[in-house]
């Protein structure tokens, strides 16, 4: 890794920097995947900045971020690497008469048609990398047990050209929004950090981070209707992004003050049932 | 004691309280104490939560653990005498501040804060609790159990006695009024509806916090006290999968509907993939051969034929009476949040009379609020509104027993505790007959089943089967085998 961090507060203090707010919680753990060479699962509800951590670690350590975007039907192919066959079978063709089949098949065995998907390339990656596998919850339990091998041994063995092993171990996150219990092996592999949703402080700072031009005096009435309106029983909270949603509509507003009125207006930026719009509107008592 | 040494006592705990720490994630504990120092708390709290728990759910349990066996480590978290404390100099700056105002001391001299009164400790507070100010509300946390808790060494006294005797003399209570009254009386202008919710909010956070702070302070006596192992003992509570559907407590009730939530969203989701991925079917020759195209003929992509299953319908019967209440209300939210899974939901509800309530479950998609209408409005009591089961069953029979057929599936809820009326078993027999499956859900333990006025075995005979589903962990494997 291009920079170690010295302790958790430089880590806090790095991403908040970048304009990532975290919590002694979050620092912590990132400090300690560094330190501990472990993957991080990050679990928790949607819109949390799950993802966008992983993201603000790559530019804060001058790391290159490589992505594996997960979903459901991802297999070894699109997650580790693939064999170009359309290409191979060019070469088979064009090929016909010439060469003698060992040699055929070593040439098209080899790196040249070899398609390189996100897992491989972290772990032959000579520079600095932050593997992020984002949303992990969605793949098959055998894919996922694909991905704990990868991260056990860092290293990735294809019949056809040899073992493949890591120059270096990338930082790793994986990301879940907790739509499905992930297996006991891989949670005992990776450290654990729940992302919940901010505490009001927090949230005020993401705003002022995150949306240019808003006033202290706004974030913090923005922050405190939303701490209000997560208290609430509802079906779904409001997540960061829904709040930086909601600063970003106010703003177009040209609201610096919010009033009964605009919140009422502008709840189902906030909140997406119709049910819950109708109870925060009612507790807030935006209704008169 | 190192820090390491403390570290298999902490382990040991969390494992007797039931979260499930392997061999390596106790080394991994290890390594991660050696790196974040004790004095950087919060983050080592996080770095041993990073390692050690990996369950959102756990949380709680293991928080408490950790401040049982960390309250006592680093610095500022030592007992404090409480002469010498923060708030004195608080108390100082007030009195300094009344001097100028009026001309004279308050009495107290320059004398400490034994010399103040309950109520002007408690107006402090109050102070405290406008401003927000965080060190000044522990400082006076800490100095409140000083005074009021009334600990001695050694009493055999627990920690809720000590925490009821600390706030009745701040007389916290009537704090939020009291708090809302100042903030009204503070401000130039009358303020909205909307401000004052959000003040209320505002203050109502800032007392818990101060209570929890008088909580850790008590606990951080009593650990010294008792030592951390007995401590932890003590304060041993269920994971919420294993709380007991018919022994919770209020608060546990609130972790159990929390934890419920994702659950069903879980499991919802484990279900349709289910569905989607469960059978692999025969070759589906056309649509492979249509796939070949584009591989110039070669059957390339073998495509096969998913069976989609025909959901079963649902019917579930259960005892809302007092003891299995909860029980009941966890099941229908369970059944309803993966109605998806059935063609058909119905449920219906009985004490010693039985009625439908499905039309609750349709008119909302809120749950909470259709369990609170079945609660409010369903018509179940006939008698006594003792339950009795033989009564209900017969009339579900001779009202809906032509609906069952053999797409249907019935749940039978309760704990067969029939008063020591007619049983009216046949119609379970009945039931059976016409159904595709029956099985009965009894949230009592094993071993009181069939004991004083429980006939679970008289119904159970006739059923596919009798589950134990005393939490949410049994609970929810039922419901999953049953989809
Ligand atoms: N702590 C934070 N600091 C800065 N921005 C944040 C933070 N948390 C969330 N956000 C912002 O909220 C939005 C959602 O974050 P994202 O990482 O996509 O959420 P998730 O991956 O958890 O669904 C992004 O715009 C992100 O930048
Ligand atoms: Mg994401």
């Amino acid at each position: 890794m291009t920079n170690a961090f010295a302790s958790v507060a430089q880590v806090r203090d790095g991403l908040k920097k970048i304009n990532y707010l975290a919590d002694d919680g979050i620092a912590g753990v990132v400090y300690l995947a560094q330190r501990l060479g472990k993957p991080v699962l990050i679990e928790g509800p949607a819109g949390t900045g799950k993802t966008q951590l992983a993201k603000s670690v790559a530019e804060l350590t001058g790391a290159r971020l490589i992505r594996l975007q997960c979903y459901e039907g991802l297999d070894e192919s699109k997650a580790l690497y693939e064999w170009n066959y359309k290409k191979q079978l060019l070469r088979i063709q064009a090929d016909k008469t010439s060469d003698s089949w060992t040699e055929v098949h070593d040439d098209i065995f080899s790196d040249e048609f070899l398609l390189t998907r996100p897992l491989l390339e972290a772990i032959s990656a000579p520079d600095p990398v932050v593997l992020l596998i984002d949303e992990v919850d969605r793949v098959e339990v055998e894919t996922e047990a694909l991905l704990l091998e990868v991260l056990s041994e860092y290293q990735v063995s294809i019949p056809e050209l040899g073992t493949i092993t890591a120059k270096q171990i990338p930082m790793v996150f994986l990301t879940s929004n907790n739509t499905r219990e992930l297996s006991e092996a891989l949670k005992r592999r990776c450290l654990y950090l729940h992302v919940d949703y901010p505490d009001m402080e927090r949230e005020k700072e993401i705003v002022l981070a995150k949306v240019p031009d808003i006033s202290a005096n706004l974030a913090d009435q923005i922050a405190r209707i939303v701490r209000s309106i997560r208290q609430l029983d509802l079906k779904k909270a409001p997540s960061v992004s829904e709040t930086l949603d909601w600063a970003r509509t106010l703003i177009l507003l040209g609201v610096d003050h919010i009033d009964a009125e605009q919140a009422k207006e502008t709840l189902h930026v906030l909140l997406k049932y119709q049910t819950d719009i109708a109870k925060a509107a009612k507790e807030l008592s935006v209704d008169e | 004691m190192p820090v390491i040494d403390l570290m298999s006592g902490f382990v040991g705990e969390l494992r007797r309280a039931g979260l499930p720490v392997s061999l390596t994630e106790n080394l991994d504990a290890m390594e991660a104490v050696k790196v974040i120092p004790i004095e950087d708390r919060e983050a080592f709290k996080y770095a041993l939560g990073a390692t050690l728990v990996k369950n959102s759910s756990h949380w709680r349990v293991f928080e408490t653990i950790f401040e049982v066996y960390f309250s006592l480590r680093g610095s500022q978290y030592n007992i404090v005498d409480p002469s010498e404390d923060q708030a004195d100099e608080f108390w100082r700056d007030e009195q300094d501040q009344a001097q100028l105002g009026q001309g004279e001391g308050r009495g107290a001299g320059g004398g400490g804060l034994e010399a103040l009164t309950p109520e002007e400790l408690a107006n402090m507070l109050m102070r405290a609790l406008m401003q927000g100010d965080q060190a000044m509300m522990r400082a006076l946390a800490r100095q409140s159990v000083a005074r009021f808790a009334g600990m001695e060494p050694g009493r055999p006294v627990g920690g809720t006695y000590y925490l009821y005797r600390t706030l009745r003399n701040l007389d916290l209570d009537n704090m939020l009024a009291k708090l809302m009254e100042a903030g009204k009386a503070s401000s130039q202008r009358e303020s909205t509806s909307l401000e004052q919710r959000l003040a209320k909010d505002e203050y109502e956070m800032r007392i818990e916090q101060f209570k929890k702070e008088v909580e850790a302070e008590i606990r951080r006596r009593l650990v010294a006290d008792r030592g951390a192992e007995a401590m932890a003992k003590t304060l041993r509570k269920p994971l919420p999968e294993d709380v007991e559907f018919m022994h919770a407590s209020r608060e546990e009730m609130q972790s159990l509907k929390k934890a419920l939530f994702p659950l069903t969203r879980k499991l919802a989701a484990r279900l349709a993939r289910k569905r989607r991925h469960g059978r692999k079917g025969p070759l589906d020759f056309r649509n492979t051969v249509r796939h070949s195209l584009s591989y110039g003929g070669v059957p390339a992509e073998p495509k096969f034929k998913y069976p989609r299953p025909a959901k079963p319908e649902l019917m579930v019967v259960a005892d809302i009476s007092g003891s299995v209440a909860a029980f009941a209300r966890f099941t229908l939210m369970l059944v309803y949040a993966i109605q998806s899974q059935f063609s058909k939901v119905r449920s219906f509800v009985f004490i010693d009379g039985i009625d439908e309530v499905t039309k609750h479950f349709r008119a909302t998609e809120d749950i909470q609020e259709a369990i609170h209408k079945v609660n409010t409005e369903a018509d179940v009591v006939w008698v006594d509104g003792h339950s009795d089961y033989g009564h209900a069953f017969e009339v579900f029979w001779e009202r809906y027993g032509k609906d069952i057929n053999p797409k249907t599936t019935v749940l039978l809820l309760g704990d067969a505790r029939n008063n020591y009326h007619a049983s009216q078993s046949w119609v379970v027999k009945e039931m059976r007959k016409h159904a595709r499956h029956v099985y009965w859900l009894n949230p009592e333990p094993r071993s009181y089943w069939n004991t004083g006025d429980s006939i679970v075995g008289e119904y159970g005979g006739h059923t596919d089967g009798v589950y134990e589903c005393r939490n949410l962990r049994q609970l929810e494997g039922f419901v999953e085998k049953l989809v």
